[in-house]
C-alpha cells in the first residue's frame, strides 16, 4: 500500500523536519477537538473533523472515522463517499471535494477553487473497509427501511465495539419487526468480542436464539482455541452453538427434501410424456429428449415475440409459451409417427435406432435455425425470488411452479387417459388393436393422437426446464436415460408406477449426492436401478394384461 | 417386446457351407485381403514415393486402421446383435474399456518424458498423487494390461450379463440398461478420482514397447496386426456362427421359447457369445488407442455405443461381412462429411439411421443380393 502518499498532503516535504511528525500532532489534537464538536454540533461537520479525516497517518484518520460515524451525523456520509470515490484533496490545512470537475470546501460545502498543488487521499485497504463499515453504520440511522436492512447486513461482517453505541440507537428506535431481530443480533455479535465477561455471556445467550448460518460460523470462529478465554462464556457458546446446529440441520434437511422433490417433479414430467408412448404404446423413443428441446425452444420464441411486440405484457409470456411448447412438440410427434414410427410397429429395436436418428436430425436441426449456443430463457418477474421458509431455506418461486405444474399435468393426464374418449380408445387400441379395429376405432389415428399426446407432453417438461437450466441443443440428451430409467423402475403402462418411480428416485438422486457428490450418486442410482430390474423386471408394479406377456 | 426380428432369418446363412469354412474362391477372396493388408499396403504408403499415383497418404493409412478397429466392434455387434438377437449399446463401453487397459500401458511408457517429468503420468501429479493407485499395478508390464484388455471388458460382461440373462432381461429393456451402465461408466471416467485422467483422458503417447510410438514403421506394424486380427475374427465368426453352437444361437434369435423348449439352456450361449463379443471390442479399443493415441470418456458416451450398432445395421446384420461394410461405409462417409460440410454429418447420420431401419432391413448387403437375384 502507498502509505507515503497520505502522509504527504503538501508541499510540506521539502522541510527538514519529519511532516509525518507533525501532521500525526496535529491529527490529534483535531481528532480530540473533533469529539468535542461531533457531540455538539449534530447536522455539520467541521473543518477540524475533515481534516483529521482526510489527512495524517492512518491511525489517526481511522480514528477520526470512527468518531464522527459514532456521532450518528447524517452529513458525514456525502464526506465518507467522497473518500471512498477518491474525490477528496487536501492542500494546507484545507479539506476539498472534487465532483464533476465542481470543487467545493469539505466542511461548509461552499464552491471553492482549487489551490495548485492540492494532493489527492489515497486510502489503504484497511482505511476502505473502515470508511464501507462507518456508511453502514450511519446507514442504520437512515429512514428507509430497505437501507436499515442492507447496513445491518454489510455490518455482520466486521463490526467492532465502536459501532455498539450506534447499534443500540437504531435498536431502540427499530419499529421493524424482523429488522429489530436482525439488529439485536448485530448487537449480540458485537458484544460476543467484547472485553467485558458479562456482555460476552449476555451474547452467547441471545446468539442462541439465532438460526442463521452466520451465527454458527459467529460461534465457531469464538470457540477456536485461545479465542475466549473463560470456562462458563464457553459453556454457554457450546450451548447456542449446539442449539444452533440442531436449526440449522433441520433446514438442511428439508433442503434435501425440497430440491429432491424439485428434481422428481422434473423427472416426473419428463416421464410421463413416455409414459404415454413407451408405456402405453411400446415405443421407444428415443427422440423424447428432442421433443422436449423443441418445447424450450418453443418457449425461447415466444419470450422473444413478447419481448418484441409486447414489452409490457411480458410477465404473461408464460400463459402463451405452455400451449405454444405444447403443440409445437406434438405437431413434430404427430409428423413423425405419420412418417417414421407408424412403419416400426412391434420392431422395437428398430424404433429404437429409428428415433435415434431422429434426435440427432432434430437436434442438428435446431443448431442449424438457433445455433449451436445455448438461448437465453428469462423467468418472469413473478418467477423470480423464492420464500424464505428458515434462515438457511428458500424455496425459489420457479421450483415451487414446476412442483405445482407437474401436478397439474400429471391430474390431466390420468384424466384424459381415465376419462376422455380419446382416453378410452388409447387404452383400447393399446391393449387389443385388433379388437378396437373390429368395434370400428379408427386405431391408426389414435396412435398419431397418443403419440402426439406424449410428445406434447414432452415440449410441456421442455417449457418447464427452461426455466431452470440452460436452453440448448443438448438439453433432452442429458435427461434421456434418467426419464428411461423412471418408466422402467415405475413399470411399462403405469401412471402411478411413473409417479412413485419419479419422486424415488429424484429424492434418492439428491440425498445420495448430498453425501457422495453428483456423479456418484448418479453411478449408485443407476447401479441401484440395475439390480432393482433383475429383482422386479416388471418395475415396481407389475403390468398386467395384454402387454404382460412381451 | 421380444426380440424377435422378422425377416433376418430368411437371409442368414442357415445352412453351412459344404466342405469347410468357407468355399474355394471365398478363401481365396481372404488370402488377397491378407496381402493387401499385410504387403500392398505396407508398399504403398512406405516404398512408394509421395508422387506417385499409387503412393497411399498416412492420412488414408490412419483412418484405415482406425476403421478397421471399428469394424471388429460391428462384427462384434453383429455376433450378438444380428446373431442372437440382443441389441446391446453398451459396445462402446468394452471398446473404451479395452482402449483404456492398452492406454494404461502406453501411459507409463511416457517414462520420464512427460511435462512434468515424473515417473507418474502427467495427470497424477496434477492431482498431486504420490504413488499409483492400485488399479495400475500391471501397467509397467505389456502382457499384464492385454491380460487386463481381455479380462476386464469379459469379466464385466460376464457379471452384467450373468444377472441380466439370468433374470431374462430382453430387447429393449436389455439394450436401455445396457446403455444406463454405459453412461454410468462414462461418468465414473470423467472423474479424476478415478484416476483415469478425468476429462482429458490419456494423450501424448510416446513409445510401445520401448519404442518410439509416432514412426511410420510402427504404424504400419500397427495397421497390419490390426488388419490380420480383423481378418482373424472373420474366420474366428464365420467358424463360430456355421457351428452347432452358433445354430443354436440362431435359434434364440428368432424364437427363445423354444429353443428353452428342446432342452437347450439359452442363458449358457447368450452369455458366451455375449462375453465373446464384449473381448472382440475390448481388443478392438486395444488396438484403436495406439494409432489415433488418444482415449477419453466419451469413446463410452450413448452416442458412440449406438453408433456400432448403427455400423452392422447399415452393412447388414445376420451377415459377416455386412458390418464390416457398414463399418466403413459409414465411417468413409463421417470423414468425408466431417472435413466437406460438417453442418451436414448429423443430418446425414440421423437419416442414415431412419432409412436403413424403414427400407433397408437387410443393409447393403441385402441390398446387393436382391439385386443379384433380380438379374
Amino acid at each position: 500500500m502507498d502509505f507515503r502518499r497520505t502522509m504527504r498532503p503538501t508541499e510540506l516535504i521539502r522541510e527538514p523536519i519529519d511532516p509525518s511528525f507533525l501532521l500525526r500532532a496535529v491529527a490529534f489534537f483535531f481528532v480530540a477537538f473533533g469529539i468535542l464538536l461531533g457531540a455538539s454540533a449534530a447536522h455539520a461537520l467541521t473543518p477540524e473533523q475533515v481534516l483529521a479525516m482526510a489527512a495524517g497517518d492512518s491511525d489517526a484518520r481511522s480514528q477520526a472515522i470512527a468518531q464522527t460515524a459514532a456521532s450518528g451525523d447524517p452529513a458525514a456520509q456525502a464526506f465518507f463517499q467522497a473518500l471512498l470515490d477518491d474525490a477528496v484533496r487536501v492542500a494546507g490545512d484545507k479539506v476539498y471535494v472534487v465532483r464533476d470537475d465542481k470543487v467545493s470546501e469539505a466542511a461548509s460545502g461552499a464552491a471553492a477553487t482549487l489551490p495548485e498543488g492540492a494532493e489527492e487521499v489515497i486510502n489503504s485497504n484497511r482505511l476502505r473497509r473502515e470508511l464501507d463499515s462507518a456508511m453502514a453504520s450511519l446507514k442504520l440511522l437512515s429512514a428507509d427501511p430497505a437501507e436499515r436492512r442492507q447496513a445491518v447486513r454489510e455490518l455482520r461482517d466486521g463490526a467492532d465495539e465502536s459501532k455498539l453505541p450506534l447499534i443500540e440507537k437504531a435498536l431502540s428506535t427499530e419499529t421493524d419487526v424482523a429488522l429489530k431481530g436482525d439488529m439485536g443480533l448485530l448487537r449480540a455479535a458485537v458484544l460476543v468480542s467484547s472485553s467485558d465477561k458479562a456482555r460476552r455471556l449476555e451474547a452467547a445467550k441471545l446468539l442462541a436464539e439465532s438460526r442463521t448460518p452466520a451465527t454458527k460460523a459467529l460461534l465457531v470462529e469464538r470457540l477456536k482455541p485461545g479465542v475466549e478465554p473463560e470456562a462458563d462464556v464457553r459453556a454457554q457458546l457450546v450451548s447456542a452453538l449446539l442449539g444452533v446446529e440442531s436449526q440449522l440441520a433441520w433446514g438442511e434437511r428439508l433442503g434435501v427434501i425440497f430440491t429432491g422433490v424439485s428434481l422428481g417433479s422434473i423427472l416426473l414430467l419428463v416421464a410421463l410424456g413416455l409414459a404415454i408412448t413407451y408405456g402405453l404404446m411400446g415405443v421407444i423413443n428415443m427422440a423424447h429428449g428432442e421433443l422436449m428441446m423443441i418445447g424450450a425452444y418453443a418457449t425461447y420464441v415466444v419470450q422473444n415475440l413478447f419481448k418484441a411486440h409486447m414489452p409490457d405484457a411480458f410477465g404473461w409470456y408464460m400463459v402463451a409459451a405452455i400451449p405454444a411448447s405444447f403443440f409445437a412438440a406434438a405437431l413434430v410427434g404427430a409428423a413423425l409417427e405419420r412418417s417414421v414410427i407408424r412403419w416400426l410397429y412391434g420392431r422395437p429395436l428398430e424404433t429404437l435406432l429409428a428415433t435415434w436418428g431422429i434426435s440427432l436430425v432434430l437436434m442438428q436441426g435446431v443448431r442449424s435455425l438457433f445455433g449451436a449456443q445455448n438461448v437465453q430463457v428469462e423467468n418472469p418477474a413473478w418467477l423470480s425470488g423464492g420464500v424464505d421458509v428458515l434462515s438457511n431455506l428458500t424455496l425459489p418461486y420457479n421450483r415451487l411452479a414446476i412442483i405445482a405444474f407437474a401436478v397439474l399435468v400429471l391430474v390431466g393426464v390420468s384424466l384424459l387417459i381415465a376419462r376422455t374418449r380419446l382416453g378410452l380408445f388409447v387404452r383400447g387400441v393399446t391393449q387389443n388393436r385388433k379388437m378396437a379395429a373390429c368395434v370400428g376405432v379408427n386405431t391408426a389415428r389414435v396412435d398419431t393422437y397418443a403419440f402426439a399426446l406424449g410428445s406434447g407432453i414432452a415440449g410441456l417438461a421442455g417449457c418447464a426446464l427452461s426455466q431452470v437450466g440452460n436452453v440448448g441443443p443438448d438439453l433432452g440428451q442429458g435427461y434421456i436415460v434418467d426419464s428411461f430409467m423412471v418408466v422402467v423402475l415405475g413399470g411399462v403402462g403405469q401412471l402411478a408406477g411413473t409417479v412413485y418411480a419419479a419422486m424415488g428416485l429424484g429424492i434418492l438422486n439428491k440425498l445420495l449426492e448430498g453425501w457422495q457428490g453428483a456423479v456418484l450418486a448418479k453411478i449408485m442410482v443407476l447401479v441401484f436401478i440395475v439390480i432393482f430390474i433383475q429383482k422386479r423386471p416388471q418395475g415396481i408394479f407389475a403390468m398386467k394384461g395384454r402387454s404382460a406377456e412381451a | 417386446m421380444s426380440a424377435v426380428m422378422p425377416g433376418t432369418s430368411s437371409t442368414s446363412p442357415l445352412s453351412a457351407p459344404a466342405g469347410g469354412l468357407l468355399t474355394g474362391r471365398m478363401w481365396s477372396l481372404l488370402l488377397a485381403f491378407v496381402l493387401i493388408v499385410s504387403v500392398a499396403v505396407p508398399v504403398m504408403n512406405l516404398l512408394i514415393p509421395a508422387d506417385s499415383v499409387f503412393h497411399l497418404s498416412d492420412y488414408a493409412v490412419s483412418l484405415i486402421g482406425k476403421i478397421m478397429c471399428y469394424a471388429i466392434c460391428a462384427l462384434a455387434m453383429d455376433l450378438i446383435w444380428g446373431y442372437t438377437g440382443i441389441l446391446s449399446l453398451g459396445h462402446g463401453m468394452f471398446f473404451a474399456l479395452g482402449g483404456y487397459g492398452m492406454g494404461m500401458y502406453l501411459m507409463r511408457q511416457i517414462g520420464r518424458d512427460g511435462n512434468y517429468q515424473s515417473d507418474l503420468p502427467d495427470f497424477m501429479v496434477f492431482l498431486d498423487w504420490k504413488e499409483l493407485p492400485w488399479h495400475w499395478a500391471l501397467s509397467d508390464s505389456f502382457v499384464g494390461q492385454l491380460l487386463l484388455v481381455v479380462l476386464v471388458p469379459g469379466l464385466l460382461a460376464f457379471v452384467f450379463g450373468y444377472f441380466a440373462f439370468r433374470s431374462r432381461i430382453k430387447g429393449v429393456y436389455f439394450s436401455i440398461i445396457t446403455q444406463a451402465v454405459t453412461f454410468a461408466a462414462m461418468l465414473l471416467f470423467f472423474r479424476n478420482e478415478t484416476g483415469f485422467g478425468g476429462n482429458n483422458g490419456f494423450t501424448d503417447f510416446k513409445r510401445i514397447l520401448g519404442m518410439p510410438i509416432a514412426t511410420p514403421s510402427m504404424r504400419m506394424t500397427l495397421f497390419v496386426l490390426t488388419g490380420l486380427t480383423l481378418i482373424g475374427f472373420f474366420l474366428f465368426a464365420r467358424w463360430l456362427v456355421t457351428s452347432k453352437f452358433g445354430r443354436v444361437l440362431q435359434a434364440i434369435r428368432d424364437a427363445e421359447t423354444r429353443v428353452m423348449f428342446t432342452g437347450y439352456d439359452p442363458l449358457k450361449y447368450k452369455l458366451t457369445i455375449w462375453v465373446i463379443s464384449a473381448v472382440m471390442c475390448g481388443i478392438a479399443g486395444a488396438l484403436y488407442v495406439p494409432q489415433v493415441g488418444i482415449i477419453n470418456p466419451s469413446e463410452m458416451s450413448p452416442a458412440a455405443g449406438i453408433e456400432i450398432a448403427i455400423w452392422a445395421a447399415v452393412g447388414g446384420r445376420g451377415t459377416l461381412i455386412g458390418p464390416i461394410i457398414g463399418a466403413f461405409f459409414v465411417n468413409g462417409a463421417k470423414s468425408w462429411f466431417t472435413q466437406a460440410f460438417p453442418e451436414f454429418w448429423l443430418y446425414f447420420l440421423g437419416m442414415l439411421f431412419i432409412a436403413v431401419t424403414l427400407f433397408l432391413p437387410h443393409g447393403i448387403v441385402g441390398l446387393l443380393r436382391r439385386r443379384k437375384e433380380e438379374h
